[in-house]
Formats: C-alpha cells, sequence, structure tokens
C-alpha cells in the first residue's frame, strides 16, 4: 500500500533540546499506529507539527500528495486533518452543540444553521453525548469534555484523525465504549494516529506501533512485535531491567 | 422570521425614524450634544466590533478619527462631499490593511501600546509634514454642510454599524470571533483563518472610526493635528465600550451615551480637572465592571433568581 501519511526526517528543536529528532514513518490510508513512547519523548511534539500547531525545524510531512509541512494549522485542517489535545481544549463559554458546530462550519462542510445543528447533533449521539448538547461546555466533567473534543474533531469530517491519549483517564466500562468508538471509526475508513498508554487498548486497536525515545524511533512493527523489542522494554523500564 | 425577529428590525426602524426627526424640535446646542453624542456612539459600536470578540485593546481609535477628518480637511476644496467621505473612507481602510498586516500578530500590552504609538506617529507626521511642506499648521474647513446634514449623516452610519454588528453577531464570522476570543489554537484547528478574520475585522472598524472623523470634521471649521488626533478621544471611546460591555450588542450604545453625558457635564463644570476625573472614572471601571455594566446586571439577577437563568439560557 502506498504511504497516506508520510513523516520524512521530522525534528524539532525547542532551544538546545532536540524534542523530535530526524523521525520517519509512514501510515496507510484506513490504518490505525499507535504512537509510543515514554513520557516526554516528543509524541505529542510529533502531533503538533502534523496538525500545523508547531512548525518543524526541520524535515517533511506530506498527506496523499499534498505537502502540510510549512502550511499553517487552518489549512492543514481544511486538508481533512482533524486531533484531539492531550489536555482538552473545550471552549467554555459555548454550548456542547455550538462546540461542535464550529468545526462544521469552517472544515470542509461547510455546514451553517439548522442543517449544522442536526450534523452535531449526530456527532454528539456518536459519543454518547447527546444528552448534554444544550449545557456550556465548561460545566462539562473532564471526560465529557473529551467526548465533546472528539465530537468536534469527527464532525470536520477528516481523513486523518490524531488523537492526544485521548483514552486516559477512563473508568474500565468507559474504556471498553471508548475502544468499540475508535474501532467503529476505521470501519468508516479514517486514517487514526494515536498516541496512548493504555496498552488494553493499542493491543485492542492499532495494527503496527511507532515507538519513540527521547525523540528517536527505536521501534516501527506490528504491535506485538513492536512492544516485545528489546530497545521499547529497556526504554520503557529503564536500563536496570532490560 | 421569527415574530421575535420582526419585533426587534420594527423597534430599530421606529428608534432611528424618531431620532431622525429630532434635529426638526431640537434646538442647536440640542443638535450639537446629539452631534457629539451619535460620534461616540458609532466610535464605540466600532471599537467594539473589533476589540470586543478578540480582546485586542485598541488605542488607535484617534489615528482613524484624525485621518478621516484630516482627510476632509484637505480634499475638501478638491472633491465634491460624497466623494470626500469615499476618499477619507478609503484611506482609513488602506491605513488599517496596512498597519493590520504589521501588529495583529502582537498580542496584550504590546498591541495597546503600538496602536496608542500609532495614533501619536501619524500625528506627529501630519505636524511635519503640515509644518515643513504646507508652511501652516492649521487648515479651515468650509463646507457646504448644515449641523442638522451632519447629524443625519451621523445617524446614518451608526445605524449601519450597529446592524453590521447585529448581523455579524449571528452569522459565521461572528462565531470565528467567539471560537477566536476564546481559543485562537480550536480556532485555526477548526479551519478559521484567523489572521484573515482579525484583520477583515479591524478594517471594518477602521472605517467607521475614519467617517466619522470625516463627517464631523465640518463641525471644526478649523483643525489642526492636536484636535483631529487627541488621544482623548481613544481613551473615551474605549471607556465608553467597557463601560457598557464590548461584546454585546448593546453594550457600546448604552455605556457611550451616559458616560458622553456626564463628560459634558465635566468639561463645563471642572475644566481643570476633567483629566483627573477622567482617569479616576476609566480605574474604576475597570475594576469595579470588567465585563461591563449589562454583564454585572446580568449576574446580579441570576443570583437573585438562581432558579430562573438556567432555563433562560436554554436557547
Ligand atoms: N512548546 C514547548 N517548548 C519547550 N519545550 C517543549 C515544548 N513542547 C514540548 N517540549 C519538550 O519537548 C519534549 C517532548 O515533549 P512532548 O512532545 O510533550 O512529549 P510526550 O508527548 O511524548 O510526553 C519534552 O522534554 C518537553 O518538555
Ligand atoms: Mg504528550
Amino acid at each position: 500500500m502506498s504511504p497516506f501519511l508520510q513523516v520524512s526526517g521530522l525534528t524539532r528543536r525547542f532551544g538546545g533540546l532536540v524534542a523530535v529528532n530526524d523521525l520517519s514513518f509512514s501510515v496507510a490510508k484506513g490504518e490505525i499506529v499507535g504512537l509510543l513512547g515514554p513520557n516526554g519523548s516528543g509524541k505529542t511534539t510529533v502531533l503538533n507539527m502534523i496538525s500545523g500547531h508547531l512548525p518543524p525545524s526541520d524535515g517533511q510531512i506530506a498527506l496523499a500528495d499534498t505537502r502540510l509541512s510549512g502550511l499553517g494549522p487552518h489549512k492543514i485542517a481544511r486538508q481533512g486533518v482533524a486531533r484531539t489535545f492531550q489536555l482538552v481544549r473545550a471552549l467554555p463559554s459555548l454550548s456542547v452543540t455550538e462546540n461542535v458546530i464550529v468545526a462544521l462550519a469552517f472544515g470542509r462542510k461547510r455546514l451553517w444553521g439548522e442543517a449544522a445543528r442536526l450534523e452535531a447533533l449526530k456527532r454528539l449521539e456518536q459519543v454518547g453525548l447527546a444528552h448534554r448538547a444544550g449545557q456550556q461546555a465548561g460545566d462539562l466533567t473532564y471526560i465529557d469534555q473529551k467526548r465533546m473534543e472528539l465530537a468536534r474533531a469527527l464532525a470536520a469530517d477528516p481523513q486523518l484523525l490524531l488523537l492526544d491519549e485521548w483514552l486516559a483517564g477512563l473508568n474500565p466500562t468507559e474504556l471498553q465504549t471508548g475502544i468499540e468508538l475508535i474501532r467503529g471509526l476505521k470501519s468508516s475508513g479514517i486514517t487514526i494516529l494515536m498516541v496512548e498508554h493504555v496498552m488494553e487498548a493499542i493491543r485492542a486497536l492499532c495494527g503496527r506501533c511507532v515507538i519513540m525515545n527521547a525523540g528517536i524511533k527505536i521501534a516501527d512493527a506490528p504491535t506485538a512485535e513492536a512492544l516485545s523489542d528489546p530497545a521499547v522494554v529497556t526504554a520503557y523500564l529503564g536500563e536496570q531491567h532490560a | 422570521m421569527t415574530p421575535r425577529f420582526l419585533l426587534e428590525i420594527s423597534a430599530f426602524i421606529a428608534v432611528i425614524a424618531a431620532l431622525a426627526l429630532l434635529p426638526l424640535f431640537a434646538s442647536p446646542y440640542g443638535i450639537t450634544l446629539m452631534i457629539g453624542m451619535l460620534g461616540y456612539v458609532a466610535l464605540a459600536i466600532g471599537w467594539a466590533l473589533f476589540s470586543g470578540p478578540t480582546r485586542y485593546v485598541s488605542l488607535a481609535t484617534v489615528a482613524f478619527f484624525g485621518i478621516g477628518a484630516y482627510t476632509c480637511a484637505v480634499f475638501s476644496e478638491v472633491l465634491a462631499y460624497p466623494l470626500l467621505l469615499l476618499v477619507a473612507g478609503l484611506i482609513g481602510l488602506g491605513v488599517a490593511l496596512v498597519v493590520g498586516l504589521a501588529t495583529l500578530r502582537l498580542a496584550g500590552v504590546y498591541f495597546v501600546i503600538f496602536t496608542f504609538g500609532l495614533a501619536e506617529l501619524i500625528r506627529q507626521l501630519v505636524t511635519w509634514y503640515e509644518v515643513n511642506i504646507t508652511g501652516t499648521l492649521g487648515r479651515y474647513i468650509f463646507l457646504p454642510v448644515t449641523p442638522e446634514g451632519i447629524y443625519w449623516q451621523l445617524l446614518a452610519l451608526t445605524a449601519a454599524a450597529f446592524a453590521m454588528s447585529w448581523a455579524i453577531s449571528r452569522s459565521r464570522l461572528g462565531l470565528a470571533l467567539k471560537v477566536i476570543g476564546e481559543d485562537e489554537v480550536v480556532a485555526s484547528h477548526s479551519g478559521i483563518d484567523i489572521a484573515r478574520v482579525k484583520l477583515g475585522l479591524f478594517a471594518l472598524s477602521a472605517v467607521i472610526m475614519t467617517l466619522v472623523g470625516a463627517i464631523q470634521a465640518p463641525r471644526w471649521t478649523y483643525v489642526e493635528p492636536s484636535i483631529a488626533f487627541n488621544p482623548t478621544v481613544s481613551f473615551l471611546t474605549l471607556i465608553m465600550a467597557l463601560l457598557g460591555g464590548a461584546n454585546r450588542l448593546m453594550g457600546p450604545i448604552l455605556g457611550a451615551v451616559p458616560l458622553f453625558l456626564l463628560f459634558e457635564w465635566l468639561s463645563a463644570n471642572f475644566p481643570n480637572h476633567y483629566s483627573i476625573i477622567l482617569g479616576l472614572i476609566f480605574i474604576t471601571i475597570v475594576f469595579v465592571l470588567p465585563n461591563g455594566v449589562l454583564d454585572f446586571i446580568e449576574k446580579g439577577w441570576a443570583r437573585r433568581l438562581p432558579v430562573a437563568k438556567p432555563a433562560e439560557v436554554h436557547k
């Protein structure tokens, strides 16, 4: 399969710190790939560069035939890239429905008025939040805000969805629902790159994992193989356990 | 069209019509007062249009107001009257686009300082030009416009500015502005071109301010840079919009009308302490009513009627 998302030589420096160092990987259309690594290894920074939140210091990102690196976030969004944030970004003074309408009004669908409201409700239903549609987003619990953020990302009708620890903090029941939800997305053809720590979810959802440590890629293989890689075990558990 | 919408439109038209008939009854002093008041209402609406949702505190109001007044003074002998306003509007637009492109990346206090500096810079440039090139500091404006004519023009401008901010608040652009005010990262990741939206609004707001200056200029008959670019205009506009609440449709009007009357009274009765009192009022508003009176009243209401609010908010 030809790659859909292609990342090559991607590098990001913060002053003297190289947060992402010459990273290359690709994701095929319709694939769910896990982006793993210990805290501080540069995963969020990679998502930030793909979504345009941060410009890369070096390297390239391409989606299908379009070069994303160098574009601003609003242009990347219009190319069909949507994301959730590790620390939820709700629009607290807007209603839950309005939060979702934002993605419909300015995304690729450009829906407005009644059509946008109905579509927003559908998305909220999809993430199990329809009963909160009229509330102010700021009044939602943290978990519900995460749901709302996913509904907003889905409303953008993305080709590539970036999830940054979206399943973190869910209780076991919610986790199962969450996993089923993401699995359901795969069948609708969305390509997903997900940063995640919950092993159960990674095993259940990701066919393949890219694993980073200190900004460098240390593994890129089918999930079971990647997780048992000696370099990965060392990175997660520290030298003394290897 | 809902009945409520029709009611609002009818009320709006009725108010404008009543205001349009006012010069037929008012004394000359009354008309002068109304011209000053409408000028500030229009300035405050224009200011709030951009600064309300984006939370960029601009002190460039008088830069554009002055550009309007000066354009009127400079071209009053060569251009026919309606054309004069068009030219003033276009110059204001041009300056706003250039300034906006250069400054809308600045955030917070840097933007405040820059806009204040901009007004001073333009004043100095005009002064330098007048002294060194034209050879005179002041200019006379003789235009065949009556006070009533000025009043009606300002009323039309104010009504148009109000209608525009109403239309924007209900449009996609209005939602974009709300999102930008709340979280720029979410805005850009949702596909909103933040730079373009801000630039567009800044330019629209600047054109309104420029037109206020251009329409009011003939009232002065004599202008010089220190009159046309008086920084007090920027501060007054800001306080008025903040007092009423810059994020609400009626806010700028409810702030501008009482404060304008208060300042008129103060400058007539306490000409020597005017600036100090102005400063005190400014500080009081910022500390006591940071979100404006309307917000304050609503919150007070909600506290007294804790049950009623959630039901009302639910649109
Ligand atoms: N905006 C930033 N400015 C400076 N340093 C940053 C910034 N964002 C991330 N970093 C640093 O880059 C490294 C990688 O961070 P991050 O990508 O958030 O890691 P992860 O998501 O894998 O936990 C960390 O050392 C972090 O402190
Ligand atoms: Mg992270």
